[in-house]
């Protein structure tokens, strides 16, 4: 597929939706009935600013070129979808890995990152804030600030940081600040928190780079409009490897749902293309020890945004547990929300020993070693069977170098 | 009339207290109220504590965690709050974040405020659009005020539509920041309040966000109809207790 060389588009595809996306984002900022700007009044100037702004600037001719040559030459796009011959034969199908574990920083987070930096520049902003999990979306959100030579700091949950020391040590290599968040959980939805309160307190210069499809419009579009690069690569590539324009499956690990909505983009309205999204379970779906919000969630507002969430009957937000620093989060971007309540995608939850496993198979067959996200992924093929025929391309969404700790850990290496 | 309208009648300016129900101790709930009202308070905004209080400082964090952890529920403070109009008379607000409400069922927690005889509802993270597309009739049924919120970023515009589709007063937030700030007031704040006093709205002003004692209260209300008090009287509750509120309140509206 070429190129939308109308430059008058904005990344990912028209701004008017026309009626006739049923998965998209619709004119009022939903996807169904999930989504929304449910935030305090503190909070609405700046989420006015860039909900007005955000679709112009992005169809900008100078911001397309900004952002394409950053992402060719600081990001090294177009990722390889690379066709994992061993793993093919093993599950008796074809399987594309889509690598952004080959991305500047080592996942996906920084196609989103380049993107929020160049928006924040154009706004005039001066001081970036992020949140940050596992540490990757920190990182990537480290860099560009450094690349951009903007005030980076970052909220990231005391525990988080203990058990991501490596990430911690890059951000501030990267000119970072770190502030740990100590309040409830001190895991990432706190780290949000925190976030979401430094921008009440810092109205006028600062934008939050949210590092996933989710809080309020227009983040979860505009997140997934910078990820798009994704599918848009793969519709490309797809038709140089296997002559096609689509795969029939695309298999995505979610946490937030960043790199899952990045790999369904462009295939989001086409039925043909079956998604999978794969969740966290934890130590079992049902265990009290899991992070599979789709099935254990239920309607309600997390980060300004309504979708589905884990929480107990009296409203009070419930904290995930996954091994992967990731995926614990709970809740999850409103368009998979919306996708999981039409049965658009399939979910799937895997385990912390699924995924593991499958981490591991992955170093052995193909000589990669994915991030434990990623190994969520790669964990459906013992779950469920594929056509010999079919094309299943599967979102390898990071590098498993963040991750040493864990494997040494958990396989005691 | 609802009974924050006749409040707002009175020629003074008010004193409104803030606090996050089951804190210090899960039933100290009507105990702070009868105090509170005993001890001169105009209004009191009952705080329905939620595990993510986005706008709130840590006073406010903490105390909602800790009352989490006592055991409050939606369901038990309104089983605390069932009698409270056979003792208390002055105006009851119940302050809380969307999620909790969404769960319980707007309506129904609506309906419940009711027979209770909540007069008012501040909920920070429901969207004054949102509100008025689907949640007016309800609140408007059952006789619920609901009170909207300003910022120093607010701009005139949003400013005559909140003012527009409110009915009692409009929450002024004295400045960028989320609760717990303990700058005191500058020339910024005054000229922010005396901006908004010159806009001549329907609805009269009261702020909250930084008071903390009687100067602010003072600065708060040269301006304004009055003042919301919420991390300092929570301090004092962690301090000294529910026994003393009459100590606090008077070193406030000396
Ligand atoms: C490698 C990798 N994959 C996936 C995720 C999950 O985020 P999302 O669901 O937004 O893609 C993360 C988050 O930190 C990540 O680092």
């Amino acid at each position: 597929m070429v190129k939308q060389e109308n430059t008058a588009i904005p990344i990912g595809g028209s701004e008017v939706v026309g009626g006739k996306e049923l998965y998209n984002i619709n004119h009022k900022g939903y996807y169904g009935e999930f989504g929304g700007a449910y935030i305090p009044e503190m909070l609405f100037p700046n989420v006015e600013e860039l909900r007005q702004n955000y679709l112009k600037i992005m169809a900008e001719p100078d911001f397309r070129s900004e952002f394409d040559q950053l992402l060719k030459d600081y990001v090294g796009r177009p990722s390889p979808l690379y066709f994992a011959k061993l793993l093919s034969e093993k599950y008796q199908t074809k399987i594309y890995l889509k690598r952004e574990d080959l991305n500047h920083t080592g996942a996906h987070k920084i196609n989103n990152t380049i993107g929020q930096i160049l928006m924040a520049k154009r706004l005039g902003k001066k001081r970036i804030i992020a949140e940050t999990g596992a540490g990757q979306h920190g990182v990537a959100t480290a860099t560009v600030c450094a690349l951009m030579g903007l005030e980076c700091i970052v909220y990231m949950g005391e525990i988080d940081i203990a058990r991501q020391a490596p990430n911690v040590a890059r951000m501030k290599m990267l000119g970072a600040t770190v502030i740990p968040a100590l309040s409830g959980s001190r895991t990432l939805k706190d780290a949000t928190n925190e976030a979401i309160r430094d921008w009440i307190n810092n109205p006028i210069d600062t934008h939050y780079i949210i590092g996933s499809v989710v809080g309020p419009h227009p983040y979860p579009d505009m997140v997934a409009r910078f990820q798009s690069v994704v599918s848009e690569e793969i519709q490309w590539q797809l038709q140089e490897k296997e002559g096609k324009l689509k795969p029939d499956y695309i298999v995505a690990c979610v946490g937030g749902g960043s790199n899952a909505a990045g790999a369904y983009y462009h295939f989001l309205e086409d039925t043909d293309v079956k998604l999978i999204a794969v969740e966290a379970a934890g130590l079992g779906v049902h265990s009290g020890e899991s992070a599979a919000t789709s099935i254990l969630g239920k309607e309600g507002i997390i980060h300004g945004s309504k979708t589905l969430l884990m929480q107990t009957n009296d409203g009070q937000i419930i904290e995930p547990y996954s091994i992967s620093a990731g995926l614990d989060y709970p809740g999850v971007g409103p368009m998979h929300a919306h996708l999981y309540k039409t049965g658009r995608a399939e979910f799937i939850a895997v385990t912390d020993d699924q995924a593991m496993k499958a981490g591991m198979a992955l170093c052995k067959l193909e000589g990669i070693i994915p991030a434990i996200e990623s190994s969520h992924a790669l964990a459906i093929f013992e779950q469920k069977k594929f056509n010999a025929d079919d094309v299943v391309v599967v979102s390898l969404s990071g590098r498993g170098d963040k991750d040493l700790n864990t494997y040494i850990n958990y396989f005691k290496l | 009339m609802n009974r924050i309208i006749s409040k707002l009648q009175e020629d003074k300016k008010l004193l409104s207290i803030y606090f996050t129900a089951g804190y210090p101790n899960l039933n100290d709930t009507s105990t702070i109220i009868q105090n509170l009202e005993r001890s001169g308070v105009d209004m009191i905004e009952i705080g329905l504590p939620f595990s993510d209080p986005l706008a709130d400082g840590s006073t406010i964090q903490v105390s909602s965690t800790q009352a989490l952890k006592n055991g409050m529920t939606t369901e038990r403070l309104f089983e605390q709050l069932k009698d409270i109009r056979k003792s208390v008379s002055i105006p009851l607000i119940i302050m809380g974040y969307f999620n909790p409400i969404l769960q319980y069922g707007v309506e129904a927690f609506c309906k419940k405020c009711s027979e209770i005889g909540i007069d008012g509802l501040i909920i920070p993270d429901l969207p004054v659009n949102v509100y008025f597309d689907q949640y007016k009739i309800i609140f408007e049924k059952y006789g619920l005020i609901n009170v909207f919120l300003i910022t120093p970023q607010t701009s005139n515009e949003r400013i005559e539509f909140i003012d527009s589709i409110s009915n009692g007063f409009i929450y002024m937030v004295s400045s960028a920041s989320v609760t717990g700030s303990q700058s005191g007031f500058g020339s910024k704040q005054s000229n922010y309040f005396k901006r908004i006093s010159n806009m001549q709205l329907k609805n009269p002003q009261i702020v909250g966000f930084g008071i903390s004692n009687n100067k602010t209260f003072l600065q708060a209300t040269q301006y304004t109809k009055g003042a919301i008090i919420g991390s300092a009287f929570i301090k004092h509750l962690t301090e000294k207790g529910v026994d003393t509120i009459d100590t606090f309140v008077k070193s406030i509206v000396k």
